[in-house]
């Protein structure tokens, strides 16, 4: 039974991207009505006036242009031209960095705010209030304060993914069953220990979904950023793409931020995974 | 208070009968106790922005009294340009630093700073140049005055805001080149082709790339002089070049001053026609600048000087119209503006379509000449006060001295065998009606339509 419905469901996912391939061709087959042209002035405009093809590339476009991108990924021409391969490791690059900085900050300070009811509630509305803010609107105050675009962008990832970290941090180590913490005090484990070996498989989970959304949120902030201050990077590709209206390479963009973004996502959901226990 | 006074001091007045200090008996010994030669015109950029900073004399004299006058002096000049770059622009000598960095935005304006990467112009002054791709202009102001860049490429009235602290913190910035004169185009969505008179544009929405651009001002001044209120009658937007043809094409405005390519790519993909070039406005406007922050030229005035010794040799080369196939293959690639080749040469030859469905040819479309004229400051200062963006009494000429290089670029000039002009400032034609730099008041007095009181 499992085995036939992911087969009926991997086939219907096939059916369904056959489908949206096939709209797609055909939604920009068409071509618009054009005036005649002198040869003169034609030979001067682009083939969208002169032709009536649709500005908008078909599958087979994309699929020249993803082929043309994964044959030579790692070329670099000048610091403003670069392979795709060497503009994602950019951006990971920065997200590493970023996101790394934010969990060595939202994990121990979260564990910290958990154990303490006091300094969970106090702390709370700051946290409310910062947590919802746009990764576009840190960037004129990083810029500002850090002078520094690259430094800013990986602020810009830290400060954004910092808040589910902590938040999930606080639930899970306040969510800590009251029977453990009751177990552990009759058996007089010292407090470091209790962290260790009561709190922290016990919050595990929780933070592991904290560090999942997190990673989400960091790799949809790296791409705004780059957009923002430009230079190298998957964002700053899209950016350009955009500037030279380019917009198979803008979708080809698209998906390989996609495909990455999945990744991160299936890696820390192994990871989460691993630490989940049974009640 | 007279020009070339001490304006930290407390009991000055602005406006006196007799002497204005009251320490001489008449105006005649007060005269010539004035400070002379650069000392005065510090004291004239002193005073033009004391004035900025305190319209109201009342607020001013306040001011004085309750910090003392050292404390003022110290608080204004930290974040005005009272001192002088002088004689930073030295001899030829060894580069303090050999890799620089210079942003640009990706426009044809650019030419001379892009091309001089490709075209061996920064390697010939032993320069090793990195030119960066910049997302907009805000973000090239931020990234200049971080310290990222070492030098920009800046729309021309840009440095005068900076300097002025206009949207920005105010840190003194020079031009000593500007890159490209004319070179703009009006272009209007293809459904207004038969609504060409700006008599009938009221509700437009119309782009602009910045709103310290000539673009803004050329563009207002265009609308005012046909009846139309650019503040009421039309809403003008802000929009990144890249994003214009784009929004042109989504229907989200009718049309758009814009710098060259993009206009161009909006008639290459069939969405929009030129109305009229921006030298129809006014010819020989200049649009974009070299711009370098007066701090650094202090601290390594030999690489600034070398850095602009290979623009002026740039932008020689690119004001001869038989090099311009050239340069529009060199800098039309990914690395650099990233766009279609023809595009980029219809710009650059003035051989171009105008998306009416005929060939115009205007070899004047774009040209370079670097020089930086102090009068087309005079003009943008105007322009600036005309809508409001600047307030109070502005001194022009010393403001135009400071930031438009002129003096300097002409000695640089004169070194490399290139020949300046012999005035630093011109008067010029703009709709019909001439500038003398020399009266900037009465020239902003003759608008009907204008926000300055």
């Amino acid at each position: 039974m499992q085995r036939t419905l992911s087969l009926r469901a991997g086939i219907l996912s096939l059916a369904l991207l056959a489908l949206i391939l096939l709209g797609w061709q055909v939604a920009v087959s068409g071509s618009a009505r054009t005036e005649v042209m002198d040869p003169e002035y034609a030979a001067l405009m682009g083939q969208t006036a002169t032709t009536g093809k649709s500005a908008m590339p078909g599958p087979l476009d994309v699929g020249a242009t993803i082929w043309k991108h994964l044959k030579d990924p790692f070329y670099d021409r000048g610091p403003n031209d670069k392979g795709i391969g060497v503009q994602l490791a950019y951006s990971i690059g920065r997200v590493a960095l970023g996101y790394g900085l934010a969990v060595l900050v939202a994990i121990p300070v979260g564990f910290l705010i958990g154990m303490s009811p006091l300094m969970s509630r106090a702390l709370d509305p700051y946290i409310q209030i910062l947590k919802p803010v746009s990764p576009l609107a840190w960037m004129p105050l990083a810029l500002y304060t850090i002078k520094d675009s690259s430094l800013s962008a990986i602020f810009v990832i830290f400060i954004c993914s910092v808040w589910p970290m902590l938040i999930n941090t606080v639930f899970g180590v306040a969510g800590t069953r009251k029977e453990w913490l009751n177990v552990a005090r009759t058996l007089e484990v010292s407090p470091i220990r209790r962290a260790f070996t009561v709190i922290l498989p016990a919050a595990a989970p929780t933070i592991l979904t904290g560090m999942r959304i997190s990673i989400g949120i960091a790799w949809l902030v790296i791409v705004a950023a780059e957009m923002l201050v430009g230079g190298t990077g998957i964002g700053y590709f899209v950016w350009n793409e955009w500037n030279n209206l380019s917009i198979t390479n803008v979708i080809t963009s698209i998906l390989v931020i996609g495909l990455v973004g999945m990744v991160l996502d299936q890696l820390l959901a192994r990871a989460q995974r691993l630490v989940t226990f049974p009640e | 208070m007279a020009l070339f006074d001490n304006p930290f001091d407390a009991r000055r007045r602005f406006a006196r009968g007799g002497c204005s200090c009251g320490a001489h008996e008449t105006q005649a010994a007060h005269e010539a106790a004035r400070p002379t030669g650069d000392a005065a015109i510090e004291r004239a950029v002193e005073a033009t922005m004391m004035r900025a900073l305190f319209p109201h004399q009342a607020e001013r004299r306040a001011f004085l009294r309750s910090v003392g006058l050292s404390t003022a002096a110290a608080a204004v000049s930290q974040f005005l340009p009272t001192k002088f770059v002088a004689e930073a622009f030295a001899e030829a000598g060894k580069p303090e630093k050999t890799d620089l960095k210079v942003g640009f935005i990706p426009i044809t304006c650019a030419t001379p700073i892009i091309m001089a990467k490709p075209m061996g112009f920064y390697e010939k002054q032993g320069l090793n140049v990195d030119v960066v791709k910049t997302a907009g202009w805000a973000v090239v102001r931020d990234k200049t005055l971080n310290k990222e860049y070492d030098a920009a490429h800046m729309l021309a009235p840009m440095p005068l805001a900076i300097t002025m602290g206009l949207g920005s913190n105010p840190v003194p910035f020079a031009v000593p080149a500007i890159e490209n004169v004319n070179g703009q185009a009006i272009c209007l969505a293809n459904k207004h082709k038969d609504n060409r008179d700006p008599k009938n544009w009221k509700g437009f929405k119309l782009a602009i790339p910045f709103d310290y651009s000539n673009h803004n001002y050329l563009l207002r001044y265009y609308l005012a002089e046909h009846g139309i209120d650019p503040d009421t009658d039309v809403q003008l937007r802000s929009v990144p070049p890249p994003e214009m043809v784009a929004n042109l094409r989504a229907d989200n405005i009718d049309g758009f001053l814009a710098p060259d390519n993009v206009v161009q790519r909006a008639v290459y993909d069939g969405v929009g026609f030129i109305h009229i070039l921006s030298k129809e406005i006014w010819d020989g406007h200049p649009c974009c600048s070299f711009s370098v922050a007066q701090d650094t030229i202090r601290e390594m005035p030999n690489a600034t000087a070398a850095l602009l010794r290979a623009i002026l040799q740039a932008t020689a080369y690119a004001s001869k119209t038989e090099n311009r196939k050239e340069i529009a293959a060199a800098i039309a690639p990914a690395n650099y503006l990233n766009q279609p080749v023809t595009v980029v040469e219809q710009v650059l030859t003035g051989t171009y379509a105008d998306g009416l469905g005929s060939v115009k040819k205007d070899p004047k479309r774009v040209a370079f000449d670097p020089f930086p004229y102090e009068s087309f400051a005079i003009w943008t200062l105007t322009q600036m006060k005309r809508w409001g963006q600047i307030k109070g009494d502005v001194d022009y000429a010393a403001v135009a001295k400071q930031v438009y290089r002129a003096t300097d670029a002409a000695r640089l000039m004169k070194q490399d065998g290139l020949t300046p002009p012999e005035a630093t400032t011109k008067t010029f034609v703009v709709m019909g009606k001439t500038f003398d730099p020399a009266k900037p008041e009465e020239y902003l007095e003759s608008f009907k339509i204008k926000r300055a009181s």
